[in-house]
């Protein structure tokens, strides 16, 4: 009975570890370079999509042609450049460390009321 | 490109700007055709040749179309519209088009047309200036592309020549 459960915990554990790792592919935010990568691997793809789909679509005197190999080439780019895949996450951004942002205090920005003759401390 | 959103629609824009320039290229690309169409229509006969009550002529013709206008399609052609016109002078107006008949070519497969017909709209005047009228009849063209402008074009037949006498 015992040992039923153990696996049926494991089992729900395991589908929510999926799950997570699916919702972060989708919403996690991407370091930097990842969005440089992205960026330039969209640009890139689509480009070249663009091009070999109207040089094919010209020669083989096919407008429909020149289409779908350019929805192809969207559909994959979107697959390949939208979701947060892992190789986007390669550098990952190195927050300060708690303790270490504590020994240098944020500089409070100074209190600027109205110009009146106030004491100075 | 910091958020899934971010990155969708960055996507979606810069994928319908270059759809609208591969479209304008394929526009472009149009220019570089150089049609050479041929056309040529016989007016078989004269099925009548009346006055209306309300005083226009009328005029029923049969006539033979045979036109090539396989060289107008492009890859970028959506379809061509044919159209067969009568075109004369009157005292009235300096020029008169009637459209005899007209038709539309799906593709390059239906370009080589013969066609063997009466008129399939009236051939009505502005009064009664048609006995014993010269007359051209002009083979107008409309191409009609997938993307880009529609341009148009035409072939003058001359020499066509209505009876003196009502029939």
């Amino acid at each position: 009975m015992k040992s039923l459960l153990l696996k049926h915990n494991r089992n729900i554990s395991a589908a929510a570890g999926s799950t997570v790792k699916i919702v972060s592919i989708l919403i996690s935010p991407m370091d930097w370079q990842g969005q440089k990568l992205a960026e330039h691997l969209m640009q890139l793809l689509l480009v070249c999509f663009a091009v070999v789909a109207f040089i094919t679509g010209y020669v083989l005197g096919s407008f429909q042609t020149m289409m779908l190999i350019y929805a192809a080439g969207v559909v994959l780019t979107s697959l390949l450049v939208v979701p947060n895949w892992p190789f986007f996450n390669r550098h990952s951004l190195n927050w300060l460390d708690p303790s270490e942002a504590d020994k240098h205090p944020k500089p409070h920005p100074a209190i600027s009321g109205p110009k009146k003759k106030t004491a100075k401390k | 490109m910091h958020s899934f959103g971010y990155r969708a629609n960055a996507m979606l824009t810069f994928s319908i700007t270059i759809l609208a320039l591969m479209c304008a290229m394929a526009s472009v690309s149009d220019n570089f055709n150089s049609p050479s169409p041929t056309s040529e229509v016989q007016v078989l006969n004269i099925n009548w040749f009346q006055k209306k009550p309300d005083g226009d002529d009328e005029v029923s013709l049969t006539l033979n179309i045979s036109a090539n206008l396989e060289s107008l399609f492009t890859w970028n052609t959506k379809q061509v519209f044919v159209f067969l016109a009568a075109e004369y002078q009157t005292p009235k107006n300096a020029l008169n088009q009637v459209s005899l008949w007209d038709g539309i070519i799906p593709s390059k497969e239906h370009a080589k047309y013969w066609i063997h017909t009466t008129n399939k709209y009236r051939f009505i005047d502005q009064g009664s200036n048609l006995r014993g009228k010269n007359f051209n009849l002009t083979l107008h063209w409309h191409v009609m592309p997938k993307t880009g402008k529609m341009f148009a074009d035409k072939i003058v037949m001359t020499g066509f020549r209505l009876p003196q006498a009502y029939r």
